[in-house]
């Protein structure tokens, strides 16, 4: 690497500095925007006792998903964990901790951790399990619960297109809680289907600035969808 | 004879009102698309990050990176807008979403709702359930008014962990539509061929019965 290219060109280099027990922020909403391929060099790599971050854990089989088989997750924090059999099967029986949080929240946490801003009050989950142990305040009559922001060791991220400085521009849903996953990594590893020379994305058009990405990466992706569902053709 | 899944959402359609922007539940919130009525335009929201949600797509159509928050394949509508999870969240909760429609295992006289939890069985999460019921003003529950067994879950308090609290102030059952105020839930309409009797058997909570409750009224 020099200067501001952020390329790197194995997913060893891609994921090196990744230990056991950090925690590990990843983008993706089900199986859509995940980055999958680093989350293959993380089971191959067999890290262990990770706090994952994340607003699903995948399936079974794919995405988040396979970090289970070998027990690599000590802890997740997500928001719908369905739709996974051997999750429910480890949170069931106490071998993973799972902390459910909704999922606003969850997006939040990772933008005030990015943005420099430790916690923040939201009616979210007032009154509810989620307060438990929570600060809360009455501001103007309404009612609010403190939550904290979550910074990553890692934090991975699926994007469409990057230039070698790490400026990044994701497609469609795609997007969804990637840009923050960005921002609240320590190390930020972005994968994404296409890399360009600087100058040639349309800097109005970027949508997360280079400043907060540490390494990027060119990957094959599956894209495994989860529900197809189709009209007829007319 | 209590409503349908379609009958349902047909119900729920009549409450849209043009412009509106509109937040649909997995199941059957999601059936209200199908029933927005003639000459009004609604824009839906997806929460994982798409203003403006479309029709399932064709064979040709499908594309990995465009689905709705059930994880399903959809298209976009014409002005539709794409953005991040804190964009659609900032919509969400900073009320900027005109009607939020979900569903719920029970509702109680004060505005609480249990919908994503049941201890020891179902633990699947609350995804973005809680902020839509803390960000909203207008909120449409739709449920089973009891369950097989003939239990209600419209009670005078739940018994299953909270989504949300004092939220909820419209709920529509497959027997009746039904507002909570000043902790009591008032009967608005009461579906075709439903009586009035059968409803106050089925409603556990404070039940405020008008002199006349008019039945729902479904296009022919």
């Amino acid at each position: 690497m020099s200067g501001f290219n952020k390329v790197v060109n194995s997913y060893e280099e891609a994921m090196s500095g990744l230990e056991d027990g950090m925690t590990l922020i990843a983008g993706g909403f089900g199986l859509c925007g995940i980055p999958e391929n680093l989350i293959k060099e993380i089971k191959n790599k067999g890290t262990k006792n990770l706090t994952v971050v994340s607003n699903n854990c995948g399936t079974t089989n794919h995405g988040l998903g396979i970090l289970l088989h070998d027990k690599q997750v000590k802890k997740m924090v997500a928001s719908y964990v369905g739709e996974n059999e051997e999750f429910e099967r480890q949170m069931m029986s106490g071998e993973l901790e799972v902390e459910l949080t909704p999922q606003g929240t969850l997006a939040e946490k990772m933008r005030a951790a990015g943005a420099g801003i430790p916690a923040f009050f939201t009616a979210t989950g007032y009154g509810t399990p989620v307060a438990e142990g929570k600060e809360s305040r009455e501001i103007n009559g309404r009612h609010y619960i403190l939550e904290e922001s979550i910074k990553g060791d890692f934090a991975i991220v699926k994007a469409w297109k990057a230039d070698t400085y790490g400026n990044l521009v994701f497609r469609k849903t795609a997007r969804n809680f990637n840009p923050m996953a960005a921002t609240a990594g320590k190390i930020t590893v972005v994968e994404v289907e296409e890399i360009v020379q600087p100058g040639e994305l349309d800097p109005d058009h970027i949508h997360t600035p280079g400043i907060y990405v540490d390494r990027v990466i060119l990957g094959n992706f599956e894209k495994v969808i989860e529900q197809r569902t189709t009209r007829p053709s007319a | 004879m209590a409503l349908s899944r379609e009958q349902l959402a047909q119900r729920v359609a009549q409450e849209l009102q043009d412009g509106f922007y509109v937040n649909l539940g997995i199941g059957i919130p999601t059936l209200v698309a199908n029933y927005v009525p003639e000459g009004i335009e609604v824009m839906l929201q997806s929460e994982n990050g798409l203003l403006g949600m479309g029709q399932f797509p064709t064979d040709e159509e499908v594309d990995a990176d465009l689905i709705n928050a059930g994880k399903q394949t959809v298209t976009m509508a014409t002005g539709a807008s794409l953005f991040d999870s804190a964009e659609s969240f900032a919509m969400i909760r900073g009320g900027h979403v005109d009607l939020t429609v979900l569903g719920a295992f029970e509702v109680d006289c004060q505005g609480n709702i249990a919908s994503y939890m049941i201890p020891g069985k179902l633990i699947k999460g609350m995804g973005g359930a809680m902020d839509l019921v803390a960000g909203a003003d207008n909120i449409i529950v739709t449920m089973t008014h009891a369950s097989k067994h003939g239990e209600s879950k419209l009670l005078a308090e739940c018994t299953l962990p909270l989504t949300g609290k004092g939220c909820i102030k419209k709920v529509l059952t497959d027997l009746a539509f039904l507002e909570i105020k000043e902790g009591k839930f008032h009967l608005l309409e009461r579906a075709p061929g439903v009586s009035v009797e059968e409803i106050v058997k089925l409603t556990a909570g404070e039940l405020v019965v008008p002199n006349h409750v008019p039945e729902m009224q479904f296009p022919t």
